[in-house]
């Protein structure tokens, strides 16, 4: 018997005007997985996230969350049920500090409204705190503590990248989306993104990861998928992939030629 | 020390509020700074919507008014009693507020000053030509004054006793939403609204919470403004008065409670001082509104910094 | 004294078939006459309220700005005109002077308020361009005073009967050169140089930019072009309404509600817009009240901008995600 799967996706779909840019995909992923989504620019990788975080709503098919069909349902509430993401193109709060950046992640965890906000209820004011202290921790565990009242948009790009992930943590989730995590980092801030995606595992959460660089994506998923226009190519550990003749005609031959 | 902050700014707050008021040379000077007041309200209000949400409205002098004529209309033709008739005035501005907040807010952009723009429009055409009603352009004469626990507000120094409590109350207020976990999400909204949605803000229920606020704010200037003058005229809440606010807000600095103080104030005694010009007036109001906003797009106080900081750095490149 | 006979759309016979009014379904002749008249006195200040509109959106679509003094301009080409007659020249001659005077105004304007704030945003373009109708409001009252001034029409006074309906010639003169502007204003777009070079400039900046149009020149082509356009609107007018310092608010504000309510991205919407705004108005100012005449036009603009904000014509979508 197969564990439970936490996202399932059912032969989903979109198309913008003529443009069919994701095209019958199913896929799943574990419980405690680390699955690596990989292709092409253009795939439509960013597509699927935004189709699974509900920026998108999928002209076909089907996204279950816990077994329940998500799709269609406002960003807002696909966060609360525990799906967090980061962005290709890095969407910080750029006039908020480091450490408020976080704060606004554990928005949806908390419950002061405006009327005890306005009045500062006790009890608001230790919920404040606690947001405060939650959000610090999960700064040190990106390794940002030092910069939490620096505004986010003057951190250097890296930085920026691990600020979003913390932010992306705070809310809770069970599984996180990452769109292109290493995309402008170097070496060393490359390894330490490799140790950061097994820590977030040892969490209990899962992580869906996009990413171009291959020898991270080789070596931090247990399962790859290829999507290439839109279509699944093929699904597999990575091994297998590296090996995958349609996969290497797609997608790596199609890299090395530059 | 920290925790006392915002006992110590209310404490300074009252007590200059106190000396002001007990100082206070003549009726002229009482009834500018009661106006300006009722200024800062409603601008506080607008900044919460445009300063930290990011979104605009041209058209909230229709709120101030809705408040005015409520109060005033139960109050005078029904003989409600003030505090009522005031509270009348928010249930009604909020509902106006949910009704047009909710297909408006969907706008973005220059859309929705347009939207926000053609509803104040209405709004103000209502107030004229409802004259059953409103006394229409003529205005609305006789309105009592504000009776708390035996006490009535008659003359204008008590009643800059009544409107600077109510606007030190607001300050208080609105320095703990934007303090708080609301505050930040509208930020959030204001710099990202996808990555905020993605983090489980909902946006959309948050930016209408706020324009209910700023609403309500507005329509509480205006029960204020009914029973401190005891007289109010639609000529009061028109296009222009909307784009007054609007530049309160910009000229005090968007994002910044203490600014909007400034920002209310200046505009609110820039026409009276201009008022020894006669016709020249407007010329001058509006050439000092393009030069502001040309020159100092970021409002009064970071704009005047901004100079200074560059002036600075000049000499010591020099 | 009976009706006249309407010269097309009844026979002799029923015009001629009794003391009562003959019935088209049920209709009665007058009220046809009278839904006639609204027609016309609504196409007239729809064909007023296009040309402001397309002022507006000549200025939005080169520069995303809503140019709050578009109404000024209405204001100053019927005052300025009028100015011009009375010293003794010419209408034709004032007409084109008076278009010059303002086309100028708004090459000034462009100049010193709106390019020496590149770095604004929005708003404070929105308050920038409201102080700039302030201030030409507030300067045309100090040179013409409160009183309203007249224009002679631009042919004959008698009302010309038409189906049991009157219209101005002045009215046909408005609409005539309406259509004439339109074509004209299209086919400029479309098959000059310029034409092609500022709606290159609106669709895409960057791109026109490297192949070598240089867009600032656009955006003040832009402000010239509205102006104008504005101008001519107010001459067309003032015969009608009069000229009056104050004439131009409202007038902007219904212009403006003209090219929403079209589409802003498209000039055909924008005269569609207008035409249907006043002839809504007339409508409602003749059956329900002529109060509420002025909340007709934004009435119809929330209803546009809720229901289809892109314009009735329009394409640029509203929502970007
Ligand atoms: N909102 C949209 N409207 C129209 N087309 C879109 C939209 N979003 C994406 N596309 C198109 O869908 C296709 C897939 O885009 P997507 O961003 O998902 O690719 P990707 O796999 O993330 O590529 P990359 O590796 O470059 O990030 C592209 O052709 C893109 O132009
Ligand atoms: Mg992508």
């Amino acid at each position: 018997m197969d564990p439970p799967a936490l996202l399932t996706l059912k032969d989903v779909g979109i198309s913008f005007g003529g443009l069919q840019a994701v095209k019958q995909v199913s896929f799943q992923v574990q419980e405690g997985q680390i699955k690596a989504l990989i292709g092409p620019n253009g795939a439509g990788k960013t597509t699927l996230f935004n189709l699974i975080t509900g920026m998108l709503t999928p002209d076909q098919g089907e996204i279950l969350f816990h077994r329940q069909a998500i799709q269609g349902l406002p960003p807002f509430q696909i966060a609360a049920r525990g799906i967090s993401r980061t962005f290709q193109i890095v969407q910080l709060f750029g006039h908020m500090t480091v450490v408020e950046n976080v704060m606004v992640g554990r928005h949806i965890r908390t419950r002061a409204g405006l009327l005890a906000a306005a009045l500062r209820l006790p009890w608001s004011r230790r919920e404040e705190a606690a947001i405060r202290a939650q959000s610090l921790e999960w700064l040190a565990f990106v390794g940002l503590q030092a910069r939490a009242d620096d505004y986010a948009a003057n951190l250097p790009l890296g930085h920026q990248r691990l600020l979003e992930i913390a932010r992306a943590l705070a809310t809770d989730p069970k599984l996180l989306l990452l769109d292109e995590p290493a995309a402008g980092l170097d070496m060393t801030e490359t390894e330490r993104l490799k140790d950061l995606i097994f820590a977030i595992r040892e969490k209990e959460i899962s992580v869906l990861l996009v990413e171009h660089d291959m020898s991270l994506t080789m070596e931090v998923a247990d399962e790859i998928v290829v999507l290439d226009h839109g279509e699944l190519l093929a699904e597999g550990p990575p091994r297998e992939i590296q090996r995958h003749p349609a996969v290497i005609a797609a997608y790596l031959g199609r890299d090395w030629e530059k | 020390m920290v925790r006392y902050q915002r006992w110590l700014q209310a404490g300074a707050f009252y007590f200059l509020v106190a000396i002001t008021g007990s100082l206070l040379p003549g009726t002229y000077y009482v009834t500018l700074l009661n106006l300006i007041g009722l200024h800062i309200i409603i601008v506080l209000g607008l900044n919460l919507l445009m300063g930290y949400a990011g979104q605009i409205s041209l058209g909230h002098a229709a709120f101030f008014g809705l408040g005015a004529y409520t109060s005033a209309i139960l109050t005078t033709t029904y003989k409600v009693d003030p505090v009522l008739g005031l509270l009348a005035g928010l249930l009604l501005s909020g509902l106006v507020a949910v009704v047009v907040g909710i297909p408006a807010l969907k706008l973005k952009g220059y859309y929705l000053a347009m939207a926000t723009l053609g509803f104040g429009i209405i709004v103000a055409i209502a107030f004229q030509q409802m004259d059953w009603l409103t006394g229409g352009p003529s205005g609305f004469m006789g309105i009592p004054p504000f009776r708390l626990l035996g006490w009535s507000f008659k003359t204008p120094t008590t009643g800059f006793f009544f409107v600077w409590t109510v606007v030190g109350l607001i300050l208080f207020l609105s320095l703990n939403i934007v303090d708080s976990r609301i505050g930040r999400a509208l930020r959030a909204i204001h710099d990202s609204e996808t990555a905020a949605l993605a983090m489980g803000v909902d946006a959309q229920r948050l930016k209408l919470l706020i324009f209910v606020v700023s609403a309500l704010y507005a329509s509480l200037a205006g029960s204020l403004l009914a029973h401190t003058t005891n007289f109010i005229a639609p000529s009061s809440f028109g296009f222009m008065f909307s784009i007054k606010l609007v530049t309160m807000v910009v000229v005090g600095g968007m994002a910044s409670i203490w600014g909007s103080l400034l920002g209310a104030a200046v505009l609110t005694i820039l026409p009276e001082l201009l008022a020894v010009f006669h016709d020249l007036e407007v010329v001058i109001f509006g050439l000092i509104l393009m030069v502001v906003m040309i020159f100092l797009p970021r409002g009064l106080v970071r704009g005047l910094l901004d100079l200074w900081e560059f002036r600075q750095r000049k000499q010591q490149g020099r | 004294m009976a009706p006249p006979c309407p010269a097309f759309f009844w026979t002799e016979q029923q015009c001629a078939g009794g003391p009562g009014s003959p019935l088209i379904s049920g209709i009665p002749l007058e009220k046809l006459a009278e839904l006639l008249q609204y027609l016309f006195s609504g196409l007239t200040n729809g064909a007023i309220y296009a040309l402001i509109g397309i002022g507006f959106s000549i200025i939005f679509n080169a520069t995303a700005i809503i140019n709050f003094a578009q109404g000024e301009f209405v204001m100053l080409g019927a005052l300025v005109a009028i100015a011009l007659h009375s010293l003794g020249l010419s209408l034709p001659l004032a007409f084109g002077l008076a278009v010059s005077a303002v086309t100028l105004i708004g090459l000034v304007f462009e100049r010193l308020a709106i390019r020496s704030a590149r770095e604004a945003t929005a708003i404070s373009l929105i308050i920038i361009t409201v102080g700039g109708g302030v201030l030409i409001k507030g300067l045309a009252m100090l040179i013409w005073g409160k009183d309203a001034y007249t224009l002679p029409p631009f042919s004959g006074q008698e009302p010309l009967v038409f189906a049991g309906a009157t219209i101005l010639p002045q009215s046909l003169w408005i609409m005539a050169l309406t259509i004439l502007l339109v074509v004209g204003l299209e086919a400029f777009l479309h098959f000059t140089i310029l034409g092609k070079a500022m709606r290159a400039a609106s669709f895409n900046p960057v791109a026109a930019r490297l192949v070598g149009i240089r867009v600032s020149q656009m955006v003040q082509f832009s402000f010239a072009l509205s102006a104008a356009l504005g101008a001519a609107a107010g001459v067309l007018i003032a015969p009608i309404t009069l000229g009056v310092y104050d004439m131009g608010t409202m007038l902007g504000l219904k212009g403006f509600c003209a090219a929403v309510i079209g589409g802003l991205g498209s000039i055909f919407g924008v005269v569609l817009g207008g035409l249907l705004l006043g002839v809504a108005e007339a409508l409602a100012s003749g059956l329900i009240s002529s109060g509420y005449r002025d909340a007709v036009a934004f009435l119809i603009l929330l209803l546009v901008l809720f229901f289809r904000p892109q314009g009735l014509i329009g394409r640029r979508p509203s929502r970007s995600s």
